[in-house]
């Protein structure tokens, strides 16, 4: 059971979690909104990367109290994942200042009102 | 170890800039603004030094740097390398010297710039460093993540004004979503090689490979460049950077025009010859036609976008999409002679593009507009700005025998060779356009020729950057403007260039000898280099296109005195590209659905190129 659900199954969430994402990017009307559409893309990546380093059955690898040799998942996806979130969270955070900077000086978070930027 | 060029300064050119960085941020209220610069423009400097000779090392023999000592074991990288071939220690170089311009430029600039604006440039100059010397596909990620946040940031840097926050928020988010395509293509060739040093990656893939490569090889492989094509402002994935450039101040704009988006494409290509080129390179050919289209799209969107604008920024920032279309198309021949032709090809486009934006940038700090209908005539009181400005446009449309035409000629003779000769028709059009747009502006605003009030646009109302109405232009920013073209110049003239870019080709090109020089560390003999001199033919181009500039800008500013068909056709031209310039409509929705439909035609091209 847990091998199927952490085979393909767990690449079909990584791709559905993406896809909601993106279709909520491509329909959002407030830029807070937006944001947290772009952190829902993200956590698609950590879906993937972590069902890429899971081995059925395998321990969690600290090798301190469990011997060497002994069946662990990938640690390797686990320090991307955690950079990868160190990394998002800031660019995140940037987004919503400059969302909140718009409200202040425009008093709208509509991108649909703002149009100002055309060809 | 009888290995590759072994050097210890490797690692600073990232370093330094963050350690200053932090240093700069941490003690910002207590440093005076002249500290700062100082500071930042030094290190700037020692980024200069130390990446040139990184350069000259590796164009002996490229470099690889193991960070804290961690060698291969064995045909396995355990630690993160930087493997620095002549292409990438030059596009850092090129980074450095930008920032280097754009730090000089900036002194008299602005009027009141805190410590965070020199922050956030060395931060961004650590990350494209960084991007241009890592040989670790993870690291390109985290790299292309750190340049792009201080991007972002250096873009909305003027937060007053609705304007700019709202092309940094399209800025952001567009290539936020490009990133998570990159990183998503990483974890998959992760899990299939298990590796992330790119040589190991490229081994692992090309040992077990089949006739032809898997789904999943494909659908990372798309990702990966999907992904790096949204940096390199590619057509349909453009659409921020117009955005972007319109509102970022200047010195901001010599850096993403300059050096940011050529990166997007180094990326991309780093990425392919080191990992995809063993496994990929049976269909070389269907491959050329896939990147062919999406180049000649690039270019000539690009173009005609350029020709229509009339906010100075703004044109700017479209031709450099119509120029990553023909630096696009030296790629797409997946051959050194290429990549030989864009390593000239950036170096050039990235002086003449940055000293354009010098350019811009000082009108806007005399005039306080860089409304090309606005400025009609006032140009007229700096005579010699208005020539540097005309002949910048000149050597843009790539003037013989100067650094852009360098690039352009070798272009030409690796497309014939590959059987694509006629692109290089598309190439010369779009630098006919761009070159004429730049050449009608130079002529409208510092000659006064042409009509002067055909307003149609909306009044542009430019946030100011400096306050208005100056009398004279800062040496320090003319000088800096100045030494970019002259650089622009000297670079096609320089001796031994288009040796130095073949070399350097063949070494960022070689797969196995990449391969064998990170995992093995073994010495590759240098590739044997007999360029031949350039084709008359390739010269007689250059001067058609400079000549269709000229004739370009004159139809444009004497429209009402063309015959009558004449301005017919253009009429109907002019509304092809008022369609077109709906489409850039500064909506985020809209650009995203674009940047998807981008990847669903890599993604289905592919599929079907490999059937």
């Amino acid at each position: 059971m847990l091998q199927w659900l952490m085979g393909w199954f767990a690449y079909a969430v990584a791709i559905w979690i993406f896809a909601v994402g993106l279709y909520g990017i491509v329909t959002s009307r407030n830029w807070i909104h937006l944001a947290i559409c772009v952190a829902v893309m993200q956590s698609s990546t950590y879906v993937m990367l972590l069902s890429i380093g899971y081995r059925t059955g395998g321990a969690a690898p600290i090798f301190v109290d469990i011997p060497p040799g002994t069946r662990a998942v990938d640690p390797v996806v686990h320090a991307l994942m955690l950079t990868d979130v160190v990394v998002e969270a800031t660019v995140l955070a940037l987004i919503v200042v400059l969302a909140v900077q718009i409200h202040r000086r425009t008093g709208t978070l509509d991108p649909d009102k703002l149009l100002e930027l055309q060809g | 170890m009888a290995g590759a060029t072994i050097t210890q300064v490797a690692p600073l050119p990232v370093a330094v800039p963050l350690v200053v960085a932090a240093l700069l941020a941490g003690g910002r209220d207590r440093w005076p603004r002249s500290f700062a610069d100082a500071a930042a423009l030094g290190t700037a400097i020692f980024n200069v030094v130390v990446t040139a000779h990184l350069l000259a090392l590796s164009l002996v023999q490229p470099i690889v740097y193991w960070m804290g000592g961690w060698w291969p074991r064995a045909g396995i990288a355990i630690g993160i390398s930087f493997s620095i071939d002549a292409i990438g220690a030059g596009t850092a170089l090129l980074a450095s010297v930008l920032v280097a311009a754009a730090f000089v430029f900036s002194l008299k600039y602005f009027e009141s710039v805190g410590t965070l604006f020199h922050v956030l440039m060395l931060v961004f100059l650590a990350g494209m460093c960084g991007f241009a010397l890592t040989g670790d596909l993870f690291n390109l990620f985290v790299w292309f993540e750190l340049m792009g946040a201080a991007a972002y940031a250096l873009c909305g840097y003027k937060t007053e004004d609705p304007k700019t926050l709202q092309g940094a928020l399209n800025f952001a988010v567009t290539n936020t979503v490009g990133a998570f395509l990159a990183l998503t293509g990483v974890a998959l060739l992760y899990g299939r090689t298990g590796a992330l040093n790119m040589a190991q990656i490229g081994h692992a893939l090309a040992s077990g490979t089949q006739s032809s490569p898997d789904a999943l090889t494909l659908a990372s492989f798309a990702f990966i460049t999907c992904g790096f094509l949204v940096k390199a402002a590619a057509v349909p994935f453009h659409f921020w950077l117009d955005d972007a450039h319109a509102v970022a101040p200047t010195p901001v704009c010599m850096l993403f025009s300059g050096v940011m988006v050529e990166l997007g494409l180094y990326g991309a290509v780093r990425v392919y010859w080191a990992v995809f080129a063993g496994v990929l390179g049976t269909h070389q050919a269907e491959l050329r036609g896939i990147i062919t289209s999406f180049a000649l799209l690039t270019a000539l969107v690009g173009g005609v976008m350029c020709f229509a604008q009339t906010h100075l920024k703004r044109l700017l920032a479209f031709s450099t999409v119509s120029h990553m279309g023909i630096m696009m198309m030296g790629v797409a021949m997946l051959t050194p002679s290429g990549l030989a032709a864009i390593a000239v090809y950036v170096l050039a486009h990235g002086a003449v593009k940055a000293a354009l934006f010098c350019y811009s940038g000082i009108l806007l700090h005399r005039f306080a507009t860089v409304d090309e209908m606005e400025l009609y005539g006032r140009g007229r009181v700096m005579p010699l700005t208005g020539a540097l400005f005309a002949l910048s446009a000149v050597v843009l449309a790539s003037l013989p025998p100067f650094g852009v035409f360098a690039g352009e000629a070798i272009l030409g003779e690796s497309a014939k060779r590959a059987g694509y000769g006629w692109v290089t028709f598309v190439a010369s059009l779009a630098a006919a356009l761009t070159g004429g747009a730049v050449l009608r502006v130079a002529a409208r605003v510092f000659l006064g020729w042409g009509e002067k009030s055909e307003r149609q646009g909306q009044k542009t109302g430019e946030k100011r950057e400096t306050k208005a109405g100056r009398s004279g232009t800062p040496a320090m920013m003319s000088g800096a403007a100045g030494a970019l073209v002259v650089a622009a110049l000297v670079i096609g003239l320089a001796p031994g260039l288009k040796r130095g870019a073949e070399k350097a080709a063949l070494d960022m090109a070689g797969t196995s000898d990449y391969q064998a020089r990170v995992l093995d560390n073994r010495t590759i003999p240098a590739p044997s280099v007999k360029p031949a001199p350039l084709e008359p033919a390739e010269f007689a181009r250059g001067f058609a296109s400079v000549l269709g500039a000229l004739a370009l800008a004159g139809c444009a500013l004497f429209r009402r005195r063309l015959p009558r068909v004449a301005s017919a056709g253009l009429r109907s031209l002019s509304s092809a590209v008022v369609a077109q310039r709906k489409l850039h409509s500064g909506h985020i929705g809209d650009y995203i659905t674009w940047l998807t439909i981008g990847v669903a035609a890599m993604g289905g091209l592919l599929s079907l190129a490999f059937r």
